[in-house]
């Protein structure tokens, strides 16, 4: 059950151009910024909204081909959907709403309502099955969602910011049942977030999606490691600079070089993570280090670190403890020098 | 100290107008109330007219009724997700009733399912049959001038409701038909049952288009008002204070309902 | 602090109240005062079928009184003075009406009979029902239109029924006899028994044997307290006299 997906989408000033692959039984975590495309993409591969021009092949079937004429209705699509508000239907109850698919399409309502039942059970709900949507909890209607949809056995699920809704304390437990529930399903599903450690746990392969283009895709270590925009490095956490190497130099700005482990030659990406980065009031010793003078921008917790944001020519973050923070008296705008070692950086062609 | 407050704060300019207001709502129901024949009260409720008027009126307003809710439903879903041209217009036309004196419908009425009327007179060489005087006339004039409250309470509604819980009711395999009757209508319910219930009421008190098309015969087409209006003119003063009491405890009952309803759904 | 700021606000406001309480009560108070001086006004309250003849009437001689005209089924109008209502001359459509007035002391004086009318048997031009007499208002697949029994044509209509012996199947009881004619002449209904005066060009008077036709007469009187007392008078002469006289029996009316 593999998709795959050609799709262009104008809209006023957006446009939105992907190609897109998903072998049966792998996850997707589709990841981008607000206004990027995802929903709309979405939107397109559930049969909620008419492409310009797409063809989609789900399983082997043309679902759509704008040029053929080809276009089948959403209802006869067999995708599922799990949206952010889960829109369980409010005057249904849980089994109900599992069951709703298969009543839908002619099954009889005793024979709805037991295998309903079996996939409340199957995803932990299927003691709240006679309860109404607004007397459960979060975690608990996101999994008669997701009941609901895996009950008619859709070929593809797409699941738009499935934790969103949750609170914070309860999103690992959920999550990590999620994904073992994407894990026994085998079709091929789509997870939208924008929650990078969401996509990195849900996700077998990474899609990043800004201003409606792919702009890059890959296993998780690939893309946590190799982040090919500035979005994609702030999200994983990491610090990524652009310049034109040549030899063991770097230049990355006017007065910025960096100096790196290996050779290297033209356009390259340069990444190094804010743990590696030290921060001192004066030019630190030592000729295995980069170091650039800057000031500091902002100061937030980072878990037991905090993350300082340092502007200058060349704009780095740095982790640092508690206490350096107090020992080095920073603040924001005080100057200080940022200065990482070049074994820490990796270098990758742009 | 704080009651002081709260007494500067309403406005004693309001209270004049307020009380002239109030004055004038409730003076001519106190009037009625004053002068109703209570002694006769029981005579005239079981008497033979006002019980055959009061059979008739409710039964018509049910139909009609009914027949708002079958008709009304899909207008009002045109109206509210349809995209063709002139749904502006159609809509403008669909509130008309609501400004026509009710004696001009009755009118257009004739002119339209009279006997010399254009449809009225295809209808009596193709059945045999004529509107004007029946029963049914009644409902048709009770329909014309009902119709427009309903529309317009589920048109509201409809376009008020959530339209992602259809998107996902098509994505789970249902139909257009599956997704009106088990996402959309019990989604809009509240505003079908008040709409409904303005048009009962409406349709129950309608006069001028019954009276002008369907004419007025006891047990036929004469509902509650035209009772009311009958005895008025006979010089029946008693009959048609008690009836008009009646009408407005039937009123007030069907507002009563309605506030319930704006209430609970808050 | 705020304890003492706070009425002089208050009495601003009070003081506002008043004013617009004492401009109400003047308002309403003169609306019924307005324009001409009271007593100039002659309130007339007459029986609908008099409505072209009264008011063309009132224009001709009105050069002193203003002349307020108030049409009505008979009944009616007898059940509004009954009520209070301020009038100073009654014109019914029938004996038993006016009848009815003066056993309740509404009317001072004898009312005169003024104008006669007729109850005919009109049809639609063409008489799509092929209607020849009063028989054939016992026919069912007749569209046939009456006025109410208890108003005033109602209960002519009524009496020339039994007289004829016709048990007649109305298809509606109008509440005044303007409407009974009303339907006749949107072609409605294929024959109506209604006033003379209310035959228009659009119908037909089918003849009917002499005996068989009913005759109301109209009576006019003063009001029991009526206000102008003079006006009153005047207007009565009026309709009595031979201005009256030629505006009723253009109107369609016999007069005695």
């Amino acid at each position: 059950m593999s998709l795959l997906a050609k799709v262009a989408v104008r809209r006023g000033d957006f446009e939105l151009d992907v190609t897109l692959e998903v072998s049966a039984g792998s996850v997707i975590s589709l990841l981008g910024p607000n206004g990027a495309g995802k929903s709309t993409l979405l939107a397109v591969l559930a049969g909620l909204l008419r492409p310009d021009s797409a063809i989609i092949e789900l399983d082997g079937e043309t679902v759509i081909d704008t040029v053929k004429g080809t276009y089948v209705a959403a209802r006869h699509r067999r995708v599922g959907l799990v949206l952010q508000d889960y829109l369980l239907f409010p005057h249904l109850s849980a089994l109900e709403n599992a069951a709703f698919g298969l009543r839908s399409r002619g099954v009889p309502r005793r024979r709805s309502r037991s295998v309903a039942a079996a996939w409340l059970a199957r995803l932990g709900v299927g003691d709240v099955a006679d309860r109404r949507p607004r007397e459960l909890s979060g975690g608990q209607a996101q999994r008669v969602a997701l009941a609901r949809a895996l009950a008619v056995e859709p070929r593809l699920l797409l699941l738009d910011e499935p934790l969103a809704a949750l609170d914070v304390g309860t999103r690992p437990a959920v999550r990590a049942d999620l994904r073992r529930h994407l894990a026994d399903y085998d079709g091929c599903a789509i997870v939208v977030t924008h929650d990078p450690l969401e996509a990195l746990v849900l996700g077998d392969r990474l899609v990043v999606i800004e201003h409606g283009r792919i702009v890059q895709e890959g296993t998780p270590e690939q893309v946590t490691r190799h982040p090919l925009t500035d979005y994609v490095a702030r999200l994983v956490g990491l610090n990524l600079l652009r310049g034109s190497a040549d030899g063991r130099v770097a230049t990355v700005g006017p007065e910025a070089v960096v100096t790196l482990a290996h050779d290297a030659a033209g356009p390259v990406h340069i990444a190094f993570s804010p743990a590696s980065v030290t921060l001192s009031p004066h030019r630190p010793e030592g000729s295995a280090r980069n170091a650039w003078a800057g000031s500091v921008a902002d100061m937030e917790r980072h878990g037991d670190l905090v993350r300082v944001t340092v502007d200058g020519p060349v704009p780095v973050l740095a982790d640092v403890t508690p206490l350096a923070v107090a020992d080095l008296d920073l603040a924001p705008g005080i100057a200080v020098w940022a200065s990482v070692k070049a074994t820490e950086i990796t270098v990758y062609p742009a | 100290m704080t009651r002081h407050s709260a007494e500067a704060r309403v406005p004693v300019l309001f209270v004049v107008p307020a009380g002239l207001g109030l004055a004038i709502l409730l003076l001519p129901l106190a009037g009625l109330l004053a002068r109703a024949p209570w002694n006769r009260l029981g005579e005239i409720l079981g008497s033979d007219g006002v019980l055959t008027a009061l059979r008739l009126s409710v039964l018509t307003a049910t139909l009609a009724t009914a027949i708002c809710l079958v008709c009304g439903i899909p207008l009002a879903w045109l109206l509210a997700r349809g995209s063709f041209p002139g749904r502006s217009l159609l809509r403008g036309l669909v509130t008309v009733p609501l400004v026509l004196p009710p004696v001009i419908g009755g009118i257009a009425l004739l002119v339209a399912f009279g006997r010399g009327g254009t449809v009225g007179s295809w209808l009596e060489s193709a059945t045999g049959t004529t509107l004007p005087f029946t029963t049914a006339a009644v409902v048709i004039a009770q329909s014309f001038v009902a119709m427009p409250f309903l529309v317009i309470a589920v048109e509201g509604a409809l376009r008020g409701a959530d339209r992602r819980y259809e998107d996902v009711a098509a994505t789970l395999g249902a139909s257009p038909w599956t997704i009106f009757r088990r996402v959309t209508l019990p989604a809009v319910a509240p505003g079908v049952l008040s709409g409904a219930v303005l048009c009962w009421a409406r349709a129950l008190g309608e006069f001028g288009a019954t009276i002008t098309f369907a004419g007025s015969f006891p047990g036929i087409t004469r509902t509650l008002p035209l009772e009311a209006y009958t005895a008025i003119g006979a010089g029946d003063a008693e009959t048609a204070i008690v009836l008009s009491l009646l009408m407005i405890v039937v009123a007030v009952a069907v507002l009563a309902l309605l506030r319930d309803r704006w209430l609970v759904r808050g | 602090m705020g304890v003492l700021q706070r009425p002089l606000p208050m009495s601003v406001h009070c003081k506002g109240a008043a004013a617009l309480l004492a401009g109400a009560i003047v308002a309403l108070g003169g609306a019924g005062c307005s324009g001409p001086d009271e007593s100039d006004r002659v309130t007339v309250l007459a029986a609908a079928s008099l409505t072209e003849p009264f008011t063309t009437l009132a224009d001709e001689v009105s050069d002193d009184d203003e002349i307020a005209l108030s049409f009505g089924a008979s009944s009616a109008l007898v059940e509004q003075l009954r009520a209070g209502a301020r009038a100073d001359v009654l014109a019914t459509a029938d004996t038993r009406t006016m009848a009815h007035a003066v056993d309740a002391g509404l009317v001072t004086g004898d009312p005169i009979v003024f104008a006669r009318n007729s109850l005919v048997l009109a049809v639609p031009t063409g008489n799509p029902g092929s209607v020849s007499g009063l028989a054939d208002l016992a026919r069912d697949e007749l569209r046939v239109a009456l006025c109410e029994p208890q108003v005033p044509c109602g209960a002519a209509a009524e009496q020339m029924l039994a007289t004829g012996g016709v048990d007649a199947r109305p298809d509606t009881l109008e509440a005044d006899a303007r409407a009974t004619a009303g339907k006749l002449a949107l072609g409605e209904v294929d024959a109506a028994l209604i006033y003379r005066t209310d035959v228009t060009s659009s119908m037909e008077i089918v003849d009917l044997p002499p005996d068989a036709v009913v005759v109301t007469e109209y009576l006019i009187a003063m009001v029991d307290g009526a206000s102008n007392q003079r006006g009153a008078e005047d207007f009565i002469t009026a309709v009595t006299g031979a201005t009256g006289r030629r505006l009723l029996a253009e109107a369609g009316f016999e007069t005695p």
